[in-house]
């Protein structure tokens, strides 16, 4: 049963990393709280759910095709709404405030579009049965949910550690009024960055539309919550520290509920947001200090 | 209002007289508030045909003391503030002498007072709240609420399928199901059916493995469920997915009374224990009649609100009978007492004005994506 339970710990936590990963970036390299994150998670749902559906594409297509449409969404939302406050270099609260609205809106717009029940993908686009491996039971969706977590922790690390790109979206985040004096097109940039997380959060929504068949236009708010504690713990803009935090978090939480009491489970991963916070304000990866400019 | 009591009542003995004659009558009118148009309007117009089906056959077998009954319909569209504009209007410009509805709780609670203050009897037919039947003495339900429903499901459990230990998992942030679990867990108490663990979810919670695998772990009987059919929905596919054989039924209350639940769980909604009030493919004779009559009439197939309408206004009409006249304390008071065998089952009130019996409750399981009835 443990190892069942630290199984179900790793899902989870894989989980909460996939979808903390584009959200880690946009907050770290951009600086802004983007509320609207958790609509791109939706989003990447919806869109793929749609194409099996309606346009019966297979999976792997309408997981490329959700992922591009929620990368281009998060664009074009930053570039319309951060652009001019970035420019007026608005305190952080203005563009808190600002996506908080842009989120009530697309939330709304959503679901009078299409309801709020949940829908889940046809039973016939993936295997999604469960099967004995190692004395443990597993899914497909729930091996896709790890490995993904693991490979998109290392391509996002690859992207921002070792490209030209990389090196400019970590001076972004260093000196952002800086990188426009030494040649960097500081807007394109800022949506390229914004294009990244959204495909992020696309392609979580996607994995976790395919596990867990729970598909609706609120469930990026439900993981939005779980998603700050994550990116807290983890230090903000480090893809490394978003997968290991969603790793503790999911396994604590498991742990929880299988050891302690169910009811506390959701407590865990706030309570380890307020002690981070406490603690070790930076994060478990951060830099010790965060310096204003 | 009280001289045309009197009046009324002073009519009564030339209504009887005339009655016998078996002259032409006037009908005797009764109000219905329904939601026929707005969201829930599925629920009033299903309603509404169950009472008129029923009104063709009291009216086909003499009416009520020789006169005819008719029903007055307004439409509330499922809004308290139009509920209430309808019952004023039927109490005061059509002198109705018994309301029947309104459809949701929600009008029920400012409406009852309103009928209660006029000291006319009205009669909901699908409004399952609590505390409906305590705005006062003239205030009735005929649907049965969940917390009756519950303890007969769990029952068959127990005596069907041997159900001895259970894990219970439920949805502890939704007024809903934290009230189904709380009629829940009296009724193990009292079934003495062992709660191995109880464990809690969130209403928009999507991971419930570490729930669940700690239930397999202590190999429970049965597993009771209270939650809306999202969450159910979840658990089901988790509770497959983890290899907890199938013969472990998850057993619900009417949150997974839903065809939401084996459109997202599919198989793995089969087996799932629920009790009904009501069951279109009940074997006995009045339902078969019942049900034969109104797919002839509507050309579709009836639902629990149908059949909770048609029986009550056999009730309804056997206490106008029994009152002697219109007057609408004696219905009342005839109500109290009335006693009918119907689709529902045998139905009485308790001293409270709710319905007193549950021998009518039926438990189904779900196959093959749709529900039967637990042999």
């Amino acid at each position: 049963m443990l190892s069942q339970q630290l199984f179900n710990g790793l899902v989870v936590g894989a989980t909460y990393a996939i979808f903390a990963l584009g959200f880690t970036v946009m907050f770290g390299v951009l600086g802004v709280v983007n509320l609207t994150y958790g609509f791109y998670f939706s989003f990447g749902a919806l869109i793929a759910l749609w194409l099996t559906q309606a346009l019966n594409l297979p999976v792997w297509a309408s997981f490329l095709i959700a992922v591009l449409a929620s990368g281009l969404v998060a664009a074009l939302v930053d570039s319309l709404l951060l652009t001019r406050l970035r420019r007026a270099r608005a305190p952080e609260l203005a563009s808190l405030m600002v996506t908080l609205g842009a989120t009530l809106l697309l939330y709304s717009l959503s679901s009078s579009l299409i309801g709020v029940e949940i829908r889940r993908f046809p039973a016939a686009a993936i295997n999604a049965s469960a099967f004995d491996l190692l004395g443990l039971r597993v899914s497909m969706t729930q091996l896709l949910i790890v490995f993904a977590a693991f490979a998109m922790v290392g391509g996002l690390v690859y992207l921002i550690q070792y490209t030209r790109v990389g090196l400019a979206i970590r001076a972004m985040a260093e000196r952002p009024d800086t990188i426009a004096l030494m040649g960097v097109n500081a807007g394109a940039l800022a949506r390229l960055v914004s294009f990244v997380s959204g495909s992020l959060a696309g392609a979580a929504g996607v994995l976790i539309g395919l596990n867990y068949n729970a598909i609706q236009p609120f469930m990026g708010e439900q993981m939005m919550l779980k998603g700050f504690a994550v990116i807290i713990l983890g230090g903000l803009g480090d893809a490394r520290g978003a997968l290991v935090a969603g790793l503790i978090v999911g396994m604590l939480e498991t742990l929880t509920a299988g050891y302690v009491a169910s009811s506390w489970k959701d407590a865990v991963g706030f309570a380890l947001l307020v002690l981070t916070l406490w603690i070790r304000p930076a994060g478990l990866f951060g830099r010790a200090t965060v310096k204003r400019a | 209002m009280n001289s045309r009591t009197l009046i009324a009542a002073a009519l009564l003995p030339f209504a009887a007289l005339w009655a016998s004659a078996g002259s032409a009558q006037t009908p005797i009118t009764i109000g219905a508030i329904e939601a026929l148009s707005g969201p829930a309007s599925g629920y009033g117009t299903a309603i509404r045909n169950g009472f008129d089906l029923a009104l063709d056959e009291v009216n086909k077998a003499g009416g009520v003391n020789g006169a005819p009954l008719a029903i007055a319909y307004e439409d509330s569209g499922g809004k308290p503030d139009s509920a209430m504009n309808a019952a004023r209007q039927l109490i005061g410009s059509k002198k109705v002498s018994l309301i029947l509805g309104p459809t949701l709780s929600t009008e029920m609670f400012p409406v009852g007072p309103i009928a209660n203050e006029r000291n006319i009897p009205i009669v909901g037919t699908s409004t399952t709240a609590n505390g409906i039947t305590a705005i006062g003495p003239y205030v009735f339900r005929t649907s049965l609420p969940e917390a009756d429903v519950v303890p007969v499901t769990l029952r068959a459990a127990k005596e069907k399928l041997g159900v001895k230990k259970v894990a219970v998992m439920y949805g502890a942030d939704d007024a809903f199901t934290k009230s189904a679990y709380d009629v829940m867990k009296a009724a193990l108490e009292k079934l003495g059916i062992e709660t191995l663990t109880t464990e809690t979810f969130g209403a928009k919670d999507t991971d419930f493995n570490a729930q669940l695998t700690k239930i397999k772990g202590l190999n429970p009987d049965a597993i009771v469920v209270s939650a809306l059919a999202e969450a159910g929905s979840g658990i089901l596919l988790a509770k497959k997915a983890l290899g907890i054989p199938a013969s472990v039924r998850v057993i619900g209350g009417n949150g997974l009374n839903s065809p939401k639940v084996p459109q997202v769980a599919g198989d793995a909604a089969d087996g799932t224990l629920v009790g009904s009030p009501w069951f279109i493919d009940k074997p006995d004779d009045a339902n078969k009649k019942f049900v034969a009559a109104y797919k002839a009439k509507y050309n579709q197939d009836p639902d629990q609100f149908a059949a909770q309408a048609y029986d009550t206004l056999f009730l309804v009409a056997g206490a106008i009978k029994a009152a002697g006249g219109a007057d609408p304390r004696k219905i009342r008071d005839a109500l109290a007492k009335a006693t009918y065998s119907g689709v529902m089952g045998s139905f009485s009130f308790t001293d409270n004005r709710d319905p007193a019996d549950t021998s009518g409750v039926v438990v189904i399981e779900m196959k093959g994506g749709k529900f039967q009835i637990l042999k």
